[in-house]
């Protein structure tokens, strides 16, 4: 299948995060997943989205950029803000690690990326944002 | 027992709604909290302080979460259960009802099946809790 991309920017808010998973899961709708497959996309995408709401931009006004590409059979999706950045990016993603627990965050947002996902990427620096890639391959159950 | 069936009348003062997001129904110690809308950061966000508040105020003791209007859950929605858990901890229990085969991977994955309990229906949910009271 010939490569297919989509470019999704929109203000930093706790109701964008449905319109973000939702978006990117009918992008992927032409690689013909299978429910359990739309659903960890969904997952995924929402958690780095939740992530730059809460963490990156810290409730704050923001812009959270995601591009989408579907190529082949694999999905990679770019989930970025231009937040505070994260301080230690391996303790960020130890599971149940959160350093926000008084807003009850569970501490699994980078777990169920890596669940969910076949690879995951973060790359951030402190003052200038985060850069989370995360890619899936659709169909390998039936190939 | 004192028990409210939800309807119009009795939202005001035993249930609640708000945009339909979801819709409670508090029945004597047990709240019963059905979701509207896919549980997420934002979702989780609004029905915290609703459950917090009806909790101290109500005296409620046992949640229901009725998941079977919705399809999707993501680790908001374990933070949310876990701190509910955590409040009610000794006097009460959580249950889940309704839950999907998406909603179901979370719940495994994040271990959270193993101190909520997890029931086909409201009506078992009810039923169980019940008995495990006598």
């Amino acid at each position: 299948m010939l490569k297919n991309k989509m470019h999704l920017e929109f203000d930093s808010k706790s109701e964008n995060e449905s319109f973000a998973r939702v978006a990117v899961a009918a992008f992927c709708t032409r690689l013909d997943p299978t429910i359990e497959e739309i659903s960890d996309i969904k997952t995924a995408v929402s958690e780095a989205v939740t992530n730059c709401v809460v963490h990156g931009y810290e409730g704050k006004d923001g812009t959270i950029t995601i591009e989408c590409t579907t190529q082949e059979d694999w999905v990679t999706v770019l989930v970025h803000d231009d937040g505070v950045g994260i301080e230690n990016i391996n303790k960020a993603m130890e599971p149940l690690f959160t350093s926000k627990p008084e807003l009850e965050r569970s501490g699994m947002g980078f777990s169920f990326m890596e669940a969910f996902m076949d690879e995951l990427e973060v790359n951030s620096k402190m003052g200038y944002g985060t850069t989370v890639i995360m890619k899936k391959r659709i169909g390998v159950i039936n190939k | 027992m004192t028990t409210h069936l939800l309807g119009f009348l009795a939202l005001n003062k035993n249930g609640g709604c708000k945009g339909m997001d979801y819709i409670y129904m508090i029945t004597d110690d047990r709240m019963i909290i059905s979701l509207n809308a896919d549980l997420d950061h934002h979702v989780a966000d609004e029905i915290r302080g609703v459950i917090d508040k009806i909790i101290d105020e109500r005296g409620v003791k046992h949640i229901i979460f009725d998941f079977s209007k919705i399809s999707f859950m993501d680790s908001a929605g374990i933070g949310l259960i876990m701190g509910r858990y955590k409040k009610i901890r000794g006097i009460g229990r959580i249950a889940v009802v309704g839950v999907n085969p998406s909603i179901e991977r979370i719940l495994q994955i994040s271990g959270l099946h193993k101190i909520v309990k997890e029931f086909p229906d409201v009506a078992h949910a009810i039923k169980k809790m019940q008995e495990a009271k006598v």
